[in-house]
């Protein structure tokens, strides 16, 4: 199986450099001023739910959170098969990227869903399926990164990281399903099921809304790591000096 | 085969393998990771006699009794199909009303459930206070659709 042209052209190190410059204003305004939105809408017009009161008010966090969480490690896995099987660099380094955001959001899920256990549940923590199965995602990203590092050639690092993401993956629809196959103390979907969502409309915009910041959040963030890490590794290339050349 | 095809069915084959295998582990574990045991299976003896588990289920309106002098209270818990007793003494979360789903850990000891911790379980609905309130009026119960 071929990929498109329009991919290989995309991938090429200088083009990609010089599209994701572009790209990366496009994603990050509109993401800062859907996060102002959100939070505004979230925070402060939405209002109190009827059992939880003020507390539930952390769902605009730690739900758009947890989807990251699941989505970045889905782009990672895709990005390492990409590299692995096609060969493309930027490929692997868009999955390295997007390591330490994936666990920096998955990280964020955990605490935020301790912070609000405590009160609501009445404990930080318990070993249930969707909580450890979400503990369990952190430290497939954190061994992805540590394994990375741990490699020097960059080739076989991105071959090793692929088919640690790749076999992370089967995780990913535990996580989802963990409230439907088995009995936990996590609630089940509110919003990511066939059913519709079981949340008041006023609820509903300003977590659709952190969802949508927090998905440009990524796409600008790992443009920005990817293209420093194309620096990097291509600082002897000819392009690159082309375009400091240009740019100082 | 070319490199490029040999590569893509190993991937494949890795995926399918783990998940194959993921599968297999959960299918044989599945008892053991389900967080808590309803009524119904305690009273058909499925949950430990011997030491503590979880036990899950629906606070039955009109059961809870608290003792005036402590923080003792019982209540029943329900599958809806089954209930049991269950006894406890200590601070409750804020969740805890009647018809909340929790969870208590604690023994059988003979009819009653003593729990040494109970956590609320929270569902899925997010609702104003007022849209509560209109639902309840129109006769449906706030946690319609619960599922434990």
């Amino acid at each position: 199986m071929k990929l498109p042209a329009i991919v290989h052209k995309f991938s090429s190190p200088r083009n990609f450099y010089v599209m994701s410059g572009k790209l990366i204003p496009w994603f990050a305004w509109p993401c800062l001023i859907l996060l102002v939105a959100g939070l505004y809408y979230g925070l402060i017009e939405a209002p109190a739910d009827y059992q939880q009161g003020e507390s539930y008010r952390i769902i605009f966090i730690h739900v758009p959170s947890a989807w990251m969480s699941m989505m970045i490690y889905m782009v990672m896995a895709i990005a390492g098969a990409i590299g692995l099987i096609w060969r493309i660099k930027m490929a692997d380094i868009v999955a390295s990227a997007s390591a330490p955001i994936g666990a920096a959001f998955t990280f964020l899920a955990l605490v935020t869903g301790s912070l609000w256990g405590k009160p609501m549940w009445g404990a930080w923590w318990v070993w249930d399926a969707r909580l450890t199965s979400e503990l369990i995602l952190l430290f497939l990203y954190l061994g992805f990164i540590a394994l990375q590092a741990s490699i020097e050639d960059p080739r076989n690092a991105a071959r090793a990281g692929a088919v640690l993401a790749l076999v992370g993956v089967v995780n990913i629809p535990i996580i989802h399903y963990s409230v439907e196959w088995w009995s936990t103390l996590h609630q089940g979907a509110t919003i990511t099921k066939l059913d519709k969502p079981s949340i008041h409309i006023s609820m509903l915009i300003p977590l659709l809304l952190m969802a949508v910041a927090f998905k440009l959040y990524y796409a600008a963030s790992v443009l920005m790591r990817a293209r420093s890490e194309l620096l990097k590794r291509e600082q002897n290339a000819r392009w690159v000096r082309e375009i400091v050349a240009n740019e100082s | 085969m070319t490199p490029r095809q040999k590569r893509m069915t190993m991937v494949a084959v890795l995926i399918a393998g783990v998940g194959v295998f993921i599968t297999l582990l959960l299918m044989a574990l599945n008892e053991n990771i389900n967080h808590f045991y309803g009524p119904k299976q305690v009273l058909a003896g499925e949950a430990p006699q011997d030491h503590s588990f979880r036990l899950g289920g629906l606070v039955v309106a009109g059961t809870v009794e608290r003792d005036p002098n402590s923080l003792k209270i019982t209540f029943d818990l329900t599958d809806t199909a089954e209930s049991v007793k269950v006894q406890y003494e200590g601070i409750l979360p804020d969740l805890f009303r009647e018809g909340q789903g929790i969870v208590a850990t604690g023994k059988m000891q003979g009819k009653i459930f003593l729990a040494d911790e109970v956590l609320a379980k929270h569902d899925e609905n997010y609702m104003p206070p007022e849209v509560a309130d209109t639902l309840k009026e129109a006769g449906m119960t706030e946690h319609q659709g619960k599922k434990l």
